[in-house]
């Protein structure tokens, strides 16, 4: 057993468990976008940080790839790492605007604007897709493409992969929407969920070009209300 | 493209199967890019997924997806060549060849790319023509260096370059020399000597300096074509026993005058050589 501090807490965990994980065992919240537990820990998101040692070695780190030290002290909610997550938080708002799960954050860390140039992508690059299709559906039929302002998650050459099974997991995951509904066009599909929902969805042609709007997409969710 | 020479290079790195990235340099030197296909078969040959290869070749810049052109003209835009007007240069480029950076011409002879540095900021502003660098380029001379790209520069310059020296060849069955003083290539006799390929039988007239690959002949041999040579004074094969150490095609031996062998590689376009001198007289 590992013996750390989190918020002055006196805490032991096992060995290998990440400061992630172990805060939240112990009732700290720490919000993430690209952690999953089923999924190995990317650390893309950068929304986990936390401050660690003391005084002027403080350094902050993404506590979702940062393994519990004998003796550490972990602050999960310091000015610093609130300062740090509110500007992750903006910046994110400032790419990704139609996320309700980014807007959700943003608004409960008190964001009430952003003050970058406004883009509309729909993607946050924090990989879950993949690593979703690559470890949970053993399938590893889209992954990152190209580098830099350039870098993108799709299958290789644009078309539909071989392997791909259209299973959805990577729609299911994604904090963003990013692989939306590709249904009218059926060469590139990757979901495939509305056509085979039972009873079919009538209103599938509507959502051309909306977020895919399966269990945890946000767009459907807004239309409800 | 042919998924053969794609397995060969594959064998080639037999045994390592993490070496990706080599392997895609080969395929990228062989084709100019790299094809799907291709692609698709290295990735199931290292047992790999398509993805992870995908993403390293769109990854590094130094591979394309796309087919280029014959010629590359790369014009540096880093921070030294930018303040000296690399971007103007870029766009003469442009111009010039109608295209904007990263297209290749509808002829498919050249392609034009920009880069981030060179290395070479105090020769700025620079431009690389398939390896050869341009120094000091100014709009002015956009021109004449597309010319030399279109030309090609893999030619030798013979007068400037003193690496070049004249050699003096014959049959090593009849001792005949092969010398042809009646037609001249680089300004020396030239060589000549009779070749068959595919049915087709004619002569063929090489440059006598050693390091210069011009060529003269009655039938265009189409490259990696391997052809088989004779002596036009005793119709003998010059057939030689090495196999050549770049493409294992048969090696063409000949007597040089004064003392020695000098051995070619019969396959076109295949640069293969090697010059073995017994007695030097300088």
């Amino acid at each position: 057993m590992i013996n750390l501090t989190i918020n002055r807490l006196k805490v032991s965990v096992e060995e290998g468990t990440t400061l992630l994980e172990a805060s939240r065992f112990y009732g700290f919240p720490i919000p993430t976008l690209c952690y999953d537990e089923g999924l190995s820990p990317y650390g893309a998101c950068r929304l986990c940080v936390v401050e660690i040692g003391d005084e002027k070695k403080a350094k902050l780190v993404s506590s979702c790839t940062y393994p519990a030290e004998e003796g550490l002290r972990v602050r999960t909610a310091s000015s610093r790492v609130v300062g740090a997550r509110k500007m992750i938080l903006e910046l994110l708002l400032a790419s990704c605007p139609q996320s309700k799960i980014i807007q959700d954050l943003a608004s409960a860390h008190g964001i009430r604007q952003q003050r970058f140039r406004q883009e509309y992508e729909d993607c946050i690059l924090c990989g879950l897709c993949v690593r979703m299709c690559e470890e949970q559906m053993m399938a590893k039929a889209i992954g990152f493409r190209g580098r830099g302002e350039n870098r993108s998650i799709g299958t290789p050459f644009d078309i539909k992969s071989e392997v791909c099974r259209l299973c959805g997991g990577c729609i299911y995951v994604c904090p963003a929407c990013q692989l939306r509904c590709t249904y009218t066009e059926p060469e590139n599909a990757i979901c495939g969920g509305c056509e085979n929902l039972s009873p079919p969805c009538l209103e599938k042609e509507r959502f051309d070009n909306m977020m895919c709007y399966m269990d945890p997409c946000v767009s459907c969710e807004i239309r409800k209300r | 493209m042919n998924p053969e020479h794609i397995l060969a290079i594959l064998e080639n790195h037999r045994g390592d199967l993490g070496e990706v990235i080599s392997i895609l340099e080969d395929i990228q030197t062989k084709y100019s890019y790299l094809p799907e296909e291709a692609l698709r078969i290295v990735a199931q040959k290292t047992r790999r997924s398509l993805v992870d290869i995908y993403g390293v070749a769109s990854f590094y810049k130094s591979f394309s997806l796309k087919p280029r052109g014959k010629h590359l003209i790369s014009v540096c835009l880093g921070t030294a060549c930018h303040v000296r007007g690399g971007q103007g240069i870029a766009k003469e480029f442009e111009r010039q060849l109608g295209i904007s950076a990263g297209q290749t011409t509808s002829e498919k002879d050249i392609t034009l790319e920009t880069v981030n540095c060179l290395g070479a900021c105090a020769l700025g502003p620079i431009v690389v023509v398939d390896g050869h660098y341009f120094s000091n380029v100014s709009q002015q001379r956009v021109k004449d260096v597309v010319q030399k790209a279109r030309v090609g520069l893999d030619r030798v310059d013979v007068k400037t370059d003193e690496r070049l020296f004249p050699l003096e060849v014959s049959c090593p069955r009849c001792n005949h020399s092969f010398m042809d003083r009646t037609r001249y290539i680089d300004g020396y006799p030239s060589i000549r000597v009779t070749v068959t390929f595919g049915g087709k039988h004619g002569w063929v007239r090489l440059s006598c300096l050693y390091g210069s690959y011009s060529v003269d002949h009655e039938y265009k041999v189409p490259t990696d074509t391997v052809v088989n040579f004779f002596c036009p004074h005793c119709h003998g094969e010059l057939a030689g026993v090495s196999s050549c150490s770049e493409c294992a095609a048969l090696m063409v031996p000949m007597i040089v005058r004064g003392g020695g062998m000098v051995q070619i590689c019969s396959r076109r376009g295949c640069k293969g050589h090697m010059l073995d001198l017994t007695r030097i007289k300088v």
